[in-house]
Order: structure tokens, then C-alpha cells, then sequence
């Protein structure tokens, strides 16, 4: 129990909530009686004071609640949001969900088909599928990195970045800590570890290269060639950032991937994310 | 206050506990659809991106 200043009014004050809600019917009577006669006793200040007591702990009581559903609520409610929105991109995709002709050769499909930039924030546009995050991690990637994507639908697009695929850099934002935590593991990607994009052209398989930690302001990662103001870009980025530390947002990590390969969407899913482009598929 | 309202309500005492249990649900009912969502956006922690939407 909190302590208050003057503890006996404290311990009035709860006695009396306990004793309403958990004593029987007769002896309640009675007690009441001798309640009413203690209250006219008590001075006007006692009673504010049991007031102000009251509400303080009400405060702290509403506190907790917010802490709990910051952290634990809107994860659950932002996965189910995810969910629906995985399962509604995979409905309209077209395209075999398992790979075709696996076992053969990697074939080259040649530069990747880069969809239009669709400029309509909220749109879910694709899926992010993140081996390391677990066998099952996909997210859904929707456009624009305001909190009412951000909050429910997972991967953001910064609207100035490049679509996935382009030469340039193709940016991204996610939560580290609630609202679905779709980023919470990005500090555990190994150098080499793939990051599958599917959009409604095909797959797009980027390799993890290095993350880095900067402060909030620097918004020149974002940059073409992330960092380096001017230069023209030649290669295919795509830049992830969430904050840092976990618990934190003093600072932002960033994680910088390089296209590896592309595969249109006829050519069926990388093996490595086959399993759930067709569990996905299956859900809706 | 809270004793204060407790005695107040109408009935016998399982019907006031029942009101009151409803009262405490409503409430963090409200918190939760409402207040709460509100209070997010000044939460710190939920910064995942780089400066700002306008940004570069």
C-alpha cells in the first residue's frame, strides 16, 4: 500500500472499502452505524485528505493500466491488425505460393521489376518476411511512417524512399516496443542474413550488411546513398529503423541490407520463406 | 469517496457490488478505447523513425 502521510486516514479509508465490499448483509447494518457516528466526528480536512488519498491512488492505479496496455495490449491488438492485413494481401496476390522448379539452379531474372511509387499512405503494399525474426515473421509493409500506420500495420515506408527493388534506398520504420514490436529483434541480424520483400511484382531478396546507431536527427541515412549527401546512387539499399535502446528512444538503429536477387511473382517464393507465403496465403 | 459512492448505490449489497464491478469495466473500457490511445502519442518510446515525417 502507498504510504500516506498520515497513515490512520489511509487505513480508514481502505478498511471502509473492504468492509462495504466484503462483510455480510447484518453486520454490515451495524457497521454503517458506527461509521456514520465515527464520520461526524471526523473534520472537513480528514475528509479531503481521504479524498486526495483516493485519487492518488486512482492515479497510480490508471498509471499501471496504461503501462500494461502500452506494452503487452497494443501488441495484441496490432498483430491481429497484421494479421488481417497479411491475409488481405495475400487473397489479391497473384502467383504460385509454392516455388517453382526448386532444386534447380538460381535463375536470373534479370533487374527487378520496380513497382510505381503508390504515394497512398496506409496502403498495404507487401510483406516483409525476416528468417532471423523467426520462421514465421511476416509483417505487413505499408506505406507511410506516420503513427496511423506505424501504430497498427507494422513496416512503414518513408514516402521519400525509393519502392523496394529501386536503385536508391528503399527505407523503412517499425516499432522496437509496442504497437506489434516488428522490430524488436533487429540488434540479432548477422551480416548475411536475408530479408525477403513480396510485393505484388515478385520477391525482392535484400542481405543484411551492417546496422548502425544514431542519434534521432540524422535523417541522412535515409539519404539514396545512406550517409553520403549528394552521391548518386548506384545500388539497391534498403535502410530499417526503429529506436534505441529497447525501452528507449534516445537514440535510433538503423540496419542497411543490399538487394541480392529478385524473382518475379510467377517464379513462386524464395524456398527459404515458401512455408509461410503459404500459410499466409492459406489464412485468408 | 469511493466508500462514500459505494453506499450510495441502489439495492442489496450483491447488486452494488455487481454495479460497482460494471462501473470499474466502463472505466477501463473508456481508458483503454480512448484515453489511452491519446496518451500514446507522448510517449517517447513509440519514436521509431528518423527526423521526423518531412524529412529528406
Amino acid at each position: 500500500m502507498a504510504r500516506s502521510p498520515d497513515p490512520t486516514d489511509a487505513a480508514v479509508g481502505v478498511d471502509e472499502l473492504f468492509t462495504d465490499e466484503k462483510a455480510p448483509g447484518e453486520r454490515a447494518g451495524r457497521r454503517s452505524k458506527q461509521r456514520n457516528a465515527q464520520r461526524h466526528r471526523q473534520g472537513f480536512f480528514r475528509t479531503i485528505v481521504q479524498i486526495l488519498g483516493e485519487l492518488l491512488i486512482t492515479a497510480g492505479v490508471v498509471l499501471l493500466l496504461f503501462i500494461a496496455w502500452e506494452l503487452w495490449w497494443t501488441n495484441i491488438d496490432a498483430n491481429n491488425a497484421q494479421q488481417h492485413a497479411i491475409s488481405a494481401f495475400a487473397k489479391e496476390f497473384q502467383g504460385p505460393v509454392a516455388p517453382v522448379n526448386s532444386g534447380a539452379e538460381p535463375k536470373d531474372f534479370g533487374p527487378p521489376v520496380v513497382m510505381a511509387d503508390i504515394d497512398s499512405p496506409g496502403k498495404v503494399f507487401g510483406v516483409v518476411y525476416i528468417p532471423r525474426f523467426g520462421a514465421t515473421y511476416s509483417r505487413p509493409l505499408v506505406d507511410g511512417v506516420a503513427r496511423e500506420q506505424l501504430d497498427t500495420l507494422g513496416l512503414g515506408r518513408y514516402a521519400t524512399s525509393t519502392m523496394p527493388g529501386g536503385i536508391g534506398n528503399f527505407a523503412v520504420a517499425g516499432h522496437r516496443q509496442t504497437h506489434g514490436a516488428v522490430l524488436d529483434a533487429i540488434d540479432s541480424l548477422v551480416p548475411g542474413d536475408k530479408i525477403y520483400v513480396q510485393t505484388k511484382d515478385g520477391y525482392y531478396t535484400y542481405v543484411f550488411r551492417n546496422n548502425q546507431i544514431v542519434l534521432p536527427t540524422r535523417a541522412d541515412v535515409l539519404l539514396p546513398v545512406p550517409t553520403e549527401a549528394g552521391a548518386v546512387p548506384t545500388e539497391r539499399f534498403m535502410t530499417m529503423t526503429s529506436c534505441n535502446p529497447r525501452f528507449g528512444s534516445e537514440e535510433r538503429i538503423i540496419a542497411y541490407s543490399l538487394l541480392e536477387s529478385w524473382q518475379p511473382a510467377s517464379a513462386g517464393p524464395p524456398a527459404a520463406i515458401a512455408a509461410q507465403v503459404a500459410a499466409n496465403s492459406s489464412k485468408g | 469517496m469511493y466508500g462514500w459512492i459505494f453506499r450510495h448505490l441502489p439495492g442489496p449489497l450483491w447488486f452494488r457490488i455487481v454495479t460497482a464491478v460494471l462501473f470499474i469495466a466502463v472505466a477501463i473500457l473508456v481508458l483503454m478505447q480512448f484515453v489511452f490511445p491519446w496518451l500514446s502519442q507522448f510517449n517517447p518510446l513509440n519514436d521509431s523513425t528518423i527526423g521526423g515525417n518531412a524529412t529528406p
